[in-house]
């Protein structure tokens, strides 16, 4: 390496010291680059481990939502986070593409369910007011299918019953939805056991079906033969029975709810399976009604049915025990006569005799009462109409035993078998009423009238003559008389100073007779004179009783 | 003058690295001692070249997590950001800091780059003894050295936040794992054009000179 030729001096420029050879081969330098790559390494390994599942979530709105800023959360615990939001192609959705964490991949099945919680004021209550300062996220509630989806449609309203809450879901079917709403209470007994989760309209239109929750463990009282009604608002009705008002709490009042309630029945019965349907009835009584086993019967009546209504009581001394299901009119062609055929249907097990309990079919039942109300009403039981209410004129059907009636029996081949009925007190009373009316129209008021007439003529005859002679009267009485007046006056005018004289005497008589007048002040006097000598005459009596012998001796002198 | 000076090198003259005594080495295939302090004489850094490569490499796989992973989380009560150094400085250009933006750019993307491609671009040439620019290339050098230091002001930003702002929920600043790849980064390049022998440009002049 160096150079020979042109060396410069260098003898005063110190040698180096010499070394034995070290065995130094190992290059530790090659250690950072080393474990700059297994670093390097282990974070890339890590992020693609850890590199989430893509999934897309479609909405109908990107309301409050912003890619690489919402979360996604499962029960408050974030999962993942909106990537994107792109316009889907038709333009009418949003589509959300997000990554889920990778521990939560197990959440990602067909039935899970994505929903943007934001603030909102429903059902009675208020959700999401940490989003108010948080921003919205996406809430997940976890499905429980095994089949894997990365596709899904979010709900735009969150659902009202999270998937693991224990219970059981069951559909009813009503023909409008009242004020039923997702998220409506459902009671048991006047206790919260459940919420509507969602209401639709049935496809035909002829209906609306509500899909509802009932949590365990209160699903158990939903039996095969509960009845559900929808008890919202107030129910208030006004009918032959009176005026009912019928509330349930009050967030029903205010926002529609759905009560339930399973009649008891002997065996009890089997328990509801999940999603069995069951219908929705518009009250408590509707639905009680319902379940029980309804007869059906044909009343006809000759009278007006005027205030009887569809759903009037049939009532059998105040206790309900049917219900008016039609009202019709019938014209019967050979006589020319409207009769008033009335169906009604009739609940035999109210009539809760006590040998009937324990039977469990129906059609035996059914045999039992037929027997029963044929024997009634050979006994005379028929049906009649009667006035709830004067105030209303409401009607409604009254089954009793009314005095004498015609004998007759149940036409059981009639379909519906027709009911014996007798005429009501209110057609009685216009019967009656009738013939009063009849009996007035029977007098002979024409021929009367005309005697009237007659008498009336001649009465007029007679007040002109009655005339007459009190004008003549006038011409002849009035002189003599008005004289006679004169004097009359005249007599009067003495007869005023007689008495002015006698009112003279009468007050000398008042002056003499006063206390203070000098006849008085004598007689006390004299009186008081009469008195003493009196006294004199009792001391000498009393003298002579005890001395008699001094009327002859006189009196003894006294003694010394 | 025409031909370039001649290396002390070539004379067969070593400068000691620790107190810098020039002394004269007689045999060159045996390891010599400093006469005045006893340091292990070289002519040229030892493996300068093979420590520079390493240095770099390792530079250069921990750039990539340093601009991928996280730099910095600010949480407050309404947001949540992570941000990596892009993301940080778009975030700032977007909120208008165009200036900020410009100089994080500068000193936390484009420097610790040149960085690296100065030095990679350095070594190859050094290894292929080229004889391409020498003047250039020391110059290029002096502003690496020059300028390497003020690749971390990256790092003082995040850790004078993370230090200052801890205020529970309301607000907190913390330093991802991209912190600290990114301070690996600075840190290794630093010490790899420490380990680059500058005098390794020359080299080859003198070698061109004696096979002429």
């Amino acid at each position: 390496m160096t150079d020979q030729n042109d060396k410069p001096d260098l003898s005063d420029v110190p040698a180096a010291v010499s070394e034995p050879r070290r065995r130094f081969s190992v290059q530790l330098v090659w250690i950072i680059p080393i474990v700059a790559a297994l670093i390097g390494l282990s974070l890339a390994v890590k992020a693609f481990i850890d590199r989430g599942e893509m999934i897309t979530i479609t909405f109908q709105t990107g309301e409050g939502m912003e890619a690489g800023k919402t979360k996604i959360k499962y029960k408050d615990v974030q999962i993942g986070e909106v990537k994107s939001l792109a316009i889907s192609k038709d333009r009418a959705h949003v589509v959300v593409t997000a990554e889920i964490s990778r521990d939560a991949k197990g959440l990602l099945v067909k039935d899970t369910r994505f929903w943007v919680v934001r603030p909102r004021i429903s059902g009675g209550n208020v959700t999401g007011l940490s989003t108010l300062i948080g921003g919205s996220y996406i809430g997940v509630d976890a499905g429980t299918s095994t089949d894997r989806r990365d596709e899904f449609i979010g709900l735009e309203t969150p659902p009202a019953v999270s998937l693991d809450v224990p219970g059981r879901q069951f559909v009813l079917r009503a023909a409008d939805a009242g004020s039923i709403d997702t998220g409506s209470p459902i009671f048991y007994r006047r206790y919260q056991v459940g919420q509507v989760t969602a209401t639709t309209l049935d496809k035909d239109g002829k209906g609306v079906t509500v899909t509802v929750f009932i949590r365990a463990p209160f699903d158990r009282y939903v039996k095969t033969n509960t009845v559900f009604w929808q008890a919202s608002g107030i129910d208030l009705s006004l009918n032959a029975g009176g005026l009912k008002l019928n509330t349930e709490s009050m967030v029903s009042v205010l926002l529609g709810g759905i009560a339930l309630e399973t009649p008891d029945r002997n065996p009890p019965t089997q328990e509801a399976p999940v999603d069995a349907a069951f219908p929705l009835f518009a009250s408590k009584d509707d639905a009680l009604k319902h379940g029980q086993l309804g007869v059906p019967f044909l009343l006809t009546f000759n009278e007006s049915v005027r205030g009887l209504v569809v759903g009037a009581p049939v009532d059998l001394r105040g206790v309900t025990v049917g219900e008016v299901t039609k009202i019709g009119v019938s014209l019967d062609r050979s006589r020319t006569e409207f009769s008033m055929p009335v169906e009604i249907v009739f609940y035999p097990e109210r009539l809760s005799s006590a040998n009937a309990r324990g039977k469990s079919a129906d059609q035996a039942k059914l045999a039992d009462y037929r027997q029963l109300l044929d024997q009634l009403v050979a006994h005379g039981f028929r049906a009649e109409l009667k006035t709830g209410s004067l105030l209303t004129g409401q009607l409604y059907v009254s089954l009793d035993f009314p005095p004498h009636p015609r004998p007759a029996s149940i036409r059981w081949g009639n379909s519906p078998p027709g009911f014996p009925t007798v005429p009501g007190q209110m057609g009685q009373l216009q019967k009656s009423l009738m013939q009063i009316i009849q009996r007035i129209d029977k007098l002979p008021l024409e021929q009367l009238t005309g005697d009237a007439g007659k008498s009336m003529h001649s009465l007029d005859s007679t007040l002109k003559s009655a005339d007459k002679l009190l004008k003549n009267l006038d011409n002849s009485l009035v002189p003599e008389a008005r004289s006679v007046l004169v004097e009359a006056r005249q007599s009067i005018e003495e007869v005023k100073k007689t008495l002015g004289e006698a009112r003279k005497t009468l007050g000398g008589a008042n002056q003499v007779l006063s206390s203070d007048a000098p006849l008085q002040t004598d007689m006390r006097e004299t009186l008081r004179e009469v008195s003493r000598a009196a006294q004199a005459l009792r001391v000498l009596g009393d003298y002579l009783e005890q001395h008699p012998e001094s009327l002859l001796r006189g009196k003894k002198e006294d003694k010394p | 003058m025409s031909a370039p000076p001649k290396s002390a090198a070539s004379y067969g003259l070593c400068s000691c690295h620790v107190c810098r005594l020039v002394s004269r080495r007689t045999d060159f295939s045996a390891p010599a001692l400093c006469p005045r302090c006893g340091t292990l004489l070289h002519f040229r850094r030892p493996r300068s070249v093979t420590r520079c490569w390493a240095l770099l490499i390792a530079s250069f796989i921990l750039y990539i997590p340093a601009n991928t992973l996280t730099i910095m989380e600010t949480g407050s009560l309404i947001s949540y950001r992570r941000d990596t150094i892009l993301s940080g400085i778009v975030h700032l250009w977007n909120t208008g800091s165009y200036l900020i933006a410009a100089v994080v750019f500068i000193a936390s993307v484009t420097i610790p780059l040149l960085k690296l491609i100065s030095l990679t671009l350095l070594l190859i040439s050094v290894q292929r003894r080229s004889l391409w620019h020498p003047r250039e290339r020391t110059r290029l050098y002096r502003m690496l050295e020059l300028v390497g230091r003020w690749s971390m002001l990256d790092i003082y930003v995040v850790t004078l936040l993370a230090a200052l702002v801890q205020l529970g929920n309301m607000a907190v600043v913390k330093a991802g794992p991209g912190a600290v790849a990114f301070g690996a980064v600075v840190v290794l390049t630093m010490f790899a054009s420490m380990q680059f022998d500058p005098r390794l440009i020359w080299d080859p002049m003198q070698r061109k000179e004696t096979h002429d």
